[in-house]
């Protein structure tokens, strides 16, 4: 098991032509991800890759059966692409793109709640059951197939460099997922949680936050409260400035809240180990889940 | 993106929004001419810096004839605002405000603003207007009103009752007062805003609504809808060196310490600056290059780092994943070439062909150390460095 994305994902790529959209689709091939389709608005009986490509996304589910998309399509066209798989009937859109405006996902988020659309993202880095499939951008050979952690996280990169750490302890993962660094995102923390603690795969739980918002303080509470697998946190931005954007649009401390310290704080309280060292963040792992390991 | 007052208040006159007569002036010429048009005095001269905070700092002055327009405009113009939003050194004012005074007979605020975690946007207001809504947030919650707007649905008619009878308002003027919210929300979504804020909104003695002060900012996803909003944009609030960044397309934000830092993504970056302190040692600035790695950003970012005359050493956090690392470690080595690059340099990078790349470092005669995972580089450049920022290593 897994969550969200397995060998029985079906991808329809949405903005397959670009160069982004190309290279991480042969990415995902490589990988074994079952990429059915591709959109592009105008290119419709194209190939790239050796995918089909189709004018709309519901033309793409009704002749292969697509029931997952990534997207890689500009900001400003965003909101659109989402919307559009969420009426073709996908069940999960995984959102690469950065940039989108605020108000756009606001609408979004509000319309989703009536869809059966998940969405993962925007700004983010994808998501993974290692072994199994990759929707995302995501390296997929520092991942190590077979369990038993999640691992869930605001960033890209920085997921990639847990990631590995935990591979180099020998530590297995059954899902990876980034839900963005945006104010505004499709699936939480909270979400991500609920969903490892139902998967029987899944036998702990990394968290990876940063400043801004409360997310991982709503994470926390969660855990303590509806949790029976054990939970490591770790939290970025520990020495960032109060008042200014750290690169992504959501990390941003405002009027004192929202600090990597009280983060922690509210992590350590609800029972969550916390990690404050990136440099030891995959011993400390190896210890907090070896009683699940 | 943020504007100056005397800018949001252009748009809101635009929308229909009551403001003070009044005129910007960038010198103490036009600061006179503009007081003489407005025909009577007291006039306020309100210095327009981006930051928060004004009054409390000296920067909003009444004047009651030209004479003391003449020395309250050359005072302002000549001074650096100090307010708890611009750190010591303080903001260099280089425009004013001129404005009519008014009889005011109550303050309020008011501001819209998107709620992150209710997904929706968020109206706050209060009858504890002109002073900090921080303050009155921890001290008397209860004054303030909150109404979240579905923005599908957008602003009815009950989500301003909710705002006005929520609140200790001069009945005469609520008519007026739920216009206002409707233009104001109105703005919000056209212009794509991060924030709305007038504090204070006053109703002056014949009860009319008038927006006194203004603050709007801009939410930079949106500006590519917005060409018009450019104009607006002032350079002299932004750090040089975060500007040139911008221009090259990188994430920097100036800091205090000595050890520049490169990083791709902006999470991991973060961390990199927590990783430097944990080591004894403090970072220089946070620099995000993006999540993928090319030679030129790496090229550009060596050059916003060694523009900082307090870095004494830098440290490149690459975590490429699909990039090679030899095509990395050409790109650093060509562009610390390109630079002149003279400072000690410690290379963490990850990817595929990592040896390949650690050898072409190691070959290129340049003072370029590797170091095999985070910890280790935190650990070379803190040594290097001397511990704490100003030691003598």
């Amino acid at each position: 098991m897994s969550i969200y994305v397995d060998e029985n994902t079906r991808v329809v790529v949405q903005g397959i032509t670009g160069r982004e959209g190309r290279f991480h689709t042969r990415q995902c091939l490589d990988y074994g991800t079952a990429v059915v389709a591709g959109v592009t608005p105008g290119k419709g009986g194209q190939e790239m890759e050796g995918v089909p490509v189709y004018d709309t996304v519901a033309g793409a589910v009704e002749d292969t059966g697509a029931n997952c998309s990534l997207i890689f399509v500009p900001p400003t066209l965003a909101a659109d692409a989402v919307l559009e798989a969420a009426d073709a009937g996908i069940g999960l859109a995984v959102t690469i793109t950065e940039g989108i405006p605020v108000l756009d996902m606001l609408r979004v988020k509000t319309h989703l709640q009536s869809s059966q659309l998940r969405l993962i993202g925007p700004n983010c880095p994808g998501i993974i059951s290692p072994g199994r499939s990759k929707v995302g951008i995501m390296p997929g050979a520092i991942h190590k197939p077979g369990g038993p952690i999640g691992v869930v996280s605001r960033s890209g990169t920085l997921t990639y460099e847990v990631v590995d750490q935990l591979t180099k302890q020998g530590i297995g993962q059954s899902t990876c997922l980034g839900i963005g660094g945006d104010p505004v995102n499709g699936t939480s923390f909270l979400d991500a949680l609920e969903a490892f603690e139902r998967d029987p795969e899944t036998a702990g739980v990394l968290i990876v936050g940063e400043i801004g918002g409360d997310a991982e303080e709503r994470a926390a509470e969660f855990a303590a409260r509806e949790m029976h697998k054990p939970v490591v946190g770790f939290v970025a931005g520990l020495t960032a400035p109060p008042g200014r954007r750290m690169g992504h649009a959501g990390a941003v401390i405002s009027g004192g809240s929202g600090t990597a310290r009280s983060k922690i704080e509210a992590l350590r309280e609800n029972g969550v180990t916390v990690c404050e060292d990136l440099g030891s963040l995959g011993d400390c792992c190896a210890r907090a889940f070896l009683g699940v390991l | 993106m943020k504007i100056h007052e005397y800018q949001a208040k252009e748009i809101f006159a635009r929308y229909g929004i009551p403001v003070p007569a009044g005129g910007a002036a960038f010198s103490v010429e036009e600061a006179v001419s503009a007081a003489e048009d407005l025909g009577s005095y007291p006039v306020v001269l309100k210095a327009q810096i981006h930051a928060g905070g004004r009054g409390k700092g000296g920067g909003v002055q009444l004047a009651r004839s030209r004479e003391e327009v003449q020395s309250v405009a050359s005072s302002l113009l000549s001074m650096n605002l100090v307010t708890h939003q611009t750190g010591e050194r303080g903001q260099p004012v280089n425009r004013l405000l001129v404005e009519q005074g008014l009889d005011i007979e109550q303050e309020l605020y008011l501001s819209f603003l998107p709620d992150r975690s209710a997904g929706k946007i968020a109206v706050v207001a209060s009858d504890a207007g002109g002073v900090d809504i921080e303050e009155v947030a921890r001290e008397s919650p209860e004054r303030i009103v909150t109404v979240h707007v579905d923005p599908l649905l957008g602003m009815y008619p009950y989500h301003c009752r909710r705002v006005a009878f929520g609140l200790d308002l001069l009945p005469e003027a609520r008519k007026e007062f739920m216009a206002l919210l409707g233009r104001m929300y109105r703005i919000f979504i056209d212009q794509d805003c991060s924030l709305l804020e007038i504090n204070p909104l006053v109703i002056t003695t014949d009860k009319r609504v008038i927006a006194l002060d203004a603050k709007a900012a801009f939410d930079d996803n949106g500006l590519v809808r917005h060409q018009n909003l450019a104009a607006y944009r002032d350079p002299e609030e932004e750090d040089p060196l975060e500007r040139q960044a911008s221009e090259y397309g990188l994430n920097y934000i100036k800091m205090e310490g000595n050890v520049g830092n490169m990083v791709n993504g902006a999470g991991l970056a973060m961390a990199t600056m927590d990783l430097i302190k944990q080591a004894g040692a403090e970072p220089a600035n946070f620099l995000d290059v993006g999540g993928g790695a090319s030679a030129e950003m790496v090229e550009n970012g060596f050059k916003i780092l060694l523009s900082d005359d307090s870095v004494r050493a830098v440290l490149i956090n690459i975590f490429g994943g699909i990039l090679r690392c030899d095509v990395l470690a050409r790109g650093v080595v060509q562009a610390a070439e390109q630079v002149g690059l003279n400072l000690p340099v410690v290379v963490r990078m990850e990817g595929t062909n990592v040896e390949e790349g650690r050898r072409i470092l190691a070959e290129s005669g340049l003072d370029l150390r590797t170091a095999g995972d985070v910890r280790e580089a935190a650990q070379q450049i803190a040594a290097i460095v001397g511990g704490a920022p100003g030691g003598n290593a």
